[in-house]
């Protein structure tokens, strides 16, 4: 049996904190092998031991049956190992070409010469498939074209072994779906691939093998064709995971949050990202709003929450016009605010969790006198949000956010903004990069609000998220709605349709 | 044991670390004195230790004299700093502020004598709030980097300032300002008798009065708490619904309030020192940055390191007896600067250190753990989500 990676062993210390435990981890060589953990079990501390980001204490290394030491990624690139970043390391003002040649530049007495270079990843491109434009800047395209220029960059270097790390996290469900096909075309030509992941859904699709880590220690490498998610999943987690989410029927009630006809402009180039949107979300009701990334979502809850000036249209809370109000008046109004990127909005991450537990009622009597804060008041408060939503954190209350996991960042907000008591919770890609546990958690918590009479606005690019855990799903598409559709009378397939454009209900024809 | 806890505390590594580039600056000192004399270098070396301490009570009171305006300086860049902008222009806020102090001693003579300081004072630190507020809204309103506008407020501010005392307030025999009404100069309070000398005053309680405010706005206000806020993450603020526009600007004008209340104690402090109409930019200004920086932006801190680098100062004073330059001190102040951006690098070693320490002990092994995990999030703070990834591993 021939293995290009062999990792026997390979112990990592953090402080006193183990963070790999005798983990063995082989990998054959043209064959996907998914790596499979929830956050915090070292798959990417392992990754970055192979990667030769970190030095294992203890434990072996053999790159195509041979020992090796691995003590930088350069000794890694020359091992021809490749790695996908699961936050892509590029360079914003950069063309993709640039990008792609970062670091192996062919030069001419010290003049750059592109020409060789384009045409080499040009071939790649058309090889692997791998749709890329050699001239857009980085900034300019989206993410799925972003980590198609990672990949292309481990090509371009001749890599054999490549690792991708959380790739499908960023992604939308069709990126996910080519970046499948990419996968497979990679290993068809005889690359191996690790891919890190906590989605069994893609395991199960792309891998071929699996190996499981909890907590630092081995569990086992298993065949992904002969192994049942459910198997898999309480390898991962140590229980048994309830995929069905328990919701039962309930009334809906008034309309808590109506929007009419919102419309956003952007700023430079005058296209409509929101155009004439118009909804309302009922008390009881949990209302998803659909749609691939970039079609006007971000901006339409921007607008909603008051964090960009909208052009045209109302919002109502409870009847009431909140339009033009601040966004202070309108959280103390009853609207709470999941927002999409916890670390642009949702957390200060240089502030400790009880700062961040305040962070928008820290004005409020119960926790300032005079303009002094009430330490002690913030500090109880603090400890009871984290009995009672579970947020774990190495110092509890004291902790330094940026030290805590994702999961618990985002356990953190979302208990702030439910514990607010609110009228409406508008939740964002809620579950984002989050595990199985954290998002099962997530999930429950929406519904809980939702049972308690309070209305849910979700936004969520997972179809899974989408069509279990919603009452009524609205579709965006380029700015507008183009589908107001309820989940059990459709199919995951249908709703693609009306993400891509393709469909459009009736009552949205295109004017 | 005890003395580990001590270590694992943030802000006593922070101390020691700044300690460590203390020493790293007077080595060089040390070796700087030894190439241009060696015979005369280790006694001057000493005197530059001994600093404030070689003339008693005299001494102590010049080291209060320097100390004062690079304190409010250091606490203004300081203060702006931890609000998350960086206040270069703490120069023109504070020349302003000491015209503004000269002009109202000189000419309103009709305001009480007993309050006459007061008024002078008061009016310094409205000119520098307002000097400040100018980078401020520009940042707020158009987002300027406040870095430029107020390098350009700088100059602007000495200009305006020559211009003025050319108009109002000049000697030409001298070409500097007149000097101040009696009544202006700050009381002595039984501070020229208890050090002996002239120069004192309670100019050092306003100065630790103005430390002890900005601490207590930082640490337990909620106004403090919005700006730090906005400091740490705009955007998080705005979605909290915090103002921050307003917040960008008060930060700013409370900077230049401190650097223009540094100006007025200066020049009221009845030493016999005027603004001299040169086109040099006031070096106060600067001096507060080095304050801050090795102060590491808190307000005790900035006093402590004021009070040192004062004490340098007097020393570097002294060492002419030697027939050395006082320049020395520049050169030790500017490399303990420059090795106190290493501070982190300290920090890391410090906390190595520590983990060596209690890897035996079994009582508190996490802790150890997570200091470097602290220490390393800062030093790659433009690499926070790749430092996240690995950290959720650490957790």
């Amino acid at each position: 049996m021939e293995y290009v990676i062999e990792m026997n062993n390979i112990t990592k210390v953090f402080g006193n904190f183990k963070a790999l435990d005798d983990v063995t981890f082989k990998v054959k060589k043209g064959e996907v092998h998914a790596l499979l953990g929830e956050n915090g079990a070292g798959k990417s501390t392992l990754m970055s031991v192979l990667f030769g980001l970190y030095q294992a204490e203890k434990g072996s290394i053999k790159i195509n049956e041979k020992s090796v030491k691995i003590n930088n990624p350069n000794d890694a690139s020359s091992l021809k190992i490749g790695m996908v970043h699961q936050h892509f390391k590029l360079v914003h003002n950069f063309t993709v070409l640039e990008s792609i040649i970062l670091g192996r530049e062919t030069v001419n007495m010290g003049i750059l010469k592109k020409d060789d270079a384009r045409k080499k990843v040009i071939d790649l491109s058309k090889r692997y498939k791998l749709r890329i434009d050699p001239d857009a800047y980085i900034s300019d395209i989206t993410v799925g074209m972003q980590q198609r220029v990672e990949i292309l960059k481990m090509l371009y270097s001749d890599s054999e072994i490549l690792i991708f790390d959380e790739p499908t996290a960023v992604l939308t469900p069709q990126e996910i779906e080519e970046l499948m096909k990419i996968m497979k075309e990679l290993v068809n030509e005889g690359k191996s691939i690790v891919f890190i992941s906590h989605k069994l859904n893609e395991i199960k699709e792309a891998a071929d093998r699996c190996t499981v880590l909890r907590k630092g220690k081995y569990i086992g490498t298993v065949d992904v064709a002969t192994t049942t998610k459910e198997q898999m999943s309480e390898m991962m987690v140590g229980r048994k995971i309830n995929f069905n989410i328990d919701k039962n029927d309930i009334e809906t009630g008034e309309a808590i949050l109506e929007v009419k006809n919102l419309t956003v402009i952007a700023k430079n180039s005058k296209k409509n990202l929101v155009n004439n949107v118009s909804f309302e979300v009922k008390a009881g009701e949990i209302l998803c709003i659909a749609g691939i990334d970039g079609n006007g979502q971000s901006e339409l809850v921007y607008g909603i929450t008051g964090l960009i000036p909208i052009n045209e249209g109302q919002v109502l809370l409870k009847g009431k016009d909140i339009t033009k109000e601040s966004v202070r008046k309108k959280s103390l109004d009853g609207m709470s605010h999941i927002p999409e990127d916890r670390h642009k909005h949702g957390v200060i991450l240089d502030f400790d969790l009880k700062q961040n537990a305040v962070l928008q009622t820290y004005f409020e009597l119960r926790f300032q006198k005079n303009g002094f804060i009430k330490f002690n008041a913030v500090k109880e408060y603090a400890k009871k949000l984290i009995k009672q939503y579970d947020i774990r954190s190495p110092r509890d209350e004291d902790s330094t956010v940026r030290n805590m996991s994702g999961g618990n960042q985002q356990k953190l907000i979302v208990a702030r903004e439910i514990d607010k008591d609110p009228n409406i919770v508008i939740a964002v890609q809620p579950t984002r990069g989050l595990d199985i546990g954290a998002t099962e958690y997530i999930h429950k918590q929406l519904i809980a609000q939702r049972d308690q009479g309070k209305a849910v606005l979700l936004v969520s690019l997972e179809l899974d998220e989408v069509m279990d855990v919603s009452d009524r799903i609205l579709v965006i598409y380029e700015g507008e709605i183009v589908g107001d559709l309820a989940p059990k009378e459709i199919t995951v397939e249908e709703l693609g349709l009306y993400m891509a454009g393709s469909k459009r209900s009736d009552k949205y024809e295109k004017n | 044991m005890r003395r580990i806890k001590l270590l694992q505390y943030e802000g006593f590594t922070s101390f020691l670390s700044s300690l460590m580039a203390i020493v790293a600056g007077l080595l060089v000192g040390l070796i700087i004195l030894l190439i241009s004399n060696a015979e005369d270098a280790f006694p001057a070396f000493i005197t530059i230790l001994k600093g404030g301490f070689l003339d008693g009570t005299r001494g102590m009171a010049q080291v209060i004299y320097f100390a004062i305006p690079i304190i409010m300086t250091g606490l203004s860049v300081g203060f702006a700093f931890k609000t998350g902008l960086f206040n270069i222009g703490a120069s023109g806020q504070f020349t302003l502020g000491a015209f503004v102090a000269i002009y109202i001693g000189i000419k309103w003579s009709f305001v009480p004598e007993q309050i006459h300081w007061l008024v002078a004072l008061l009016g310094a630190m409205a000119a520098g709030a307002v000097w400040g507020s100018g980078p401020g809204i520009l940042k707020a309103f158009f987002n300027v980097n406040e870095v430029i506008t107020s390098i350009m407020m700088n100059y602007i501010g000495m200009y305006l300032v020559n211009m003025s005392i050319v108009k109002t307030v000049y000697d030409s025999l001298k070409n500097q300002t007149k000097p101040v009404l009696k009544s202006a100069i700050l009381p002595k309070a039984g501070m020229d008798k208890l050090f002996n000398t002239g120069n004192v005053s309670i100019g050092i309680f306003i100065v630790i009065i103005a430390v002890i405010v900005i601490y207590i706005i930082l640490q337990k206000t909620t106004f403090g708490y919005e700006l730090k806020a906005c400091g740490s993450n705009k955007e998080a603020s705005k979605y909290a619904g915090i103002n921050e526009k307003r917040s960008i600007i008060l930060s700013m004008v409370i900077a230049g309030a401190l650097s223009g209340l540094g100006g007025g104690l200066l020049y009221l402090s009845g030493s016999g020192k005027y603004i001299h109409v040169l086109d040099v930019l006031a070096p106060e200004g600067f001096s507060g940055i080095s304050v801050a920086l090795l102060g590491m932006s808190h307000p005790i801190g900035i006093l402590l390191s004021g009070l040192f680098i004062a004490h340098l100062e007097v020393g570097g004073f002294n060492i002419q007896l030697y027939n050395f330059v006082p320049e020395v001190i520049d050169m030790i102040i500017a490399v303990i600067i420059y090795c106190g951006a290493f501070a982190l690098l300290f920090k890391q070693i410090i906390s190595r250190f520590i983990k060596k320490g209690t890897s035996e002990d079994i009582e508190e092994p996490q802790q150890a753990a997570k200091i470097p995990v602290a220490a390393e999030s800062q030093v790659v703070n433009s690499e926070t989500e790749e430092n996240d990834t690995e950290q959720r591993e650490d957790n």
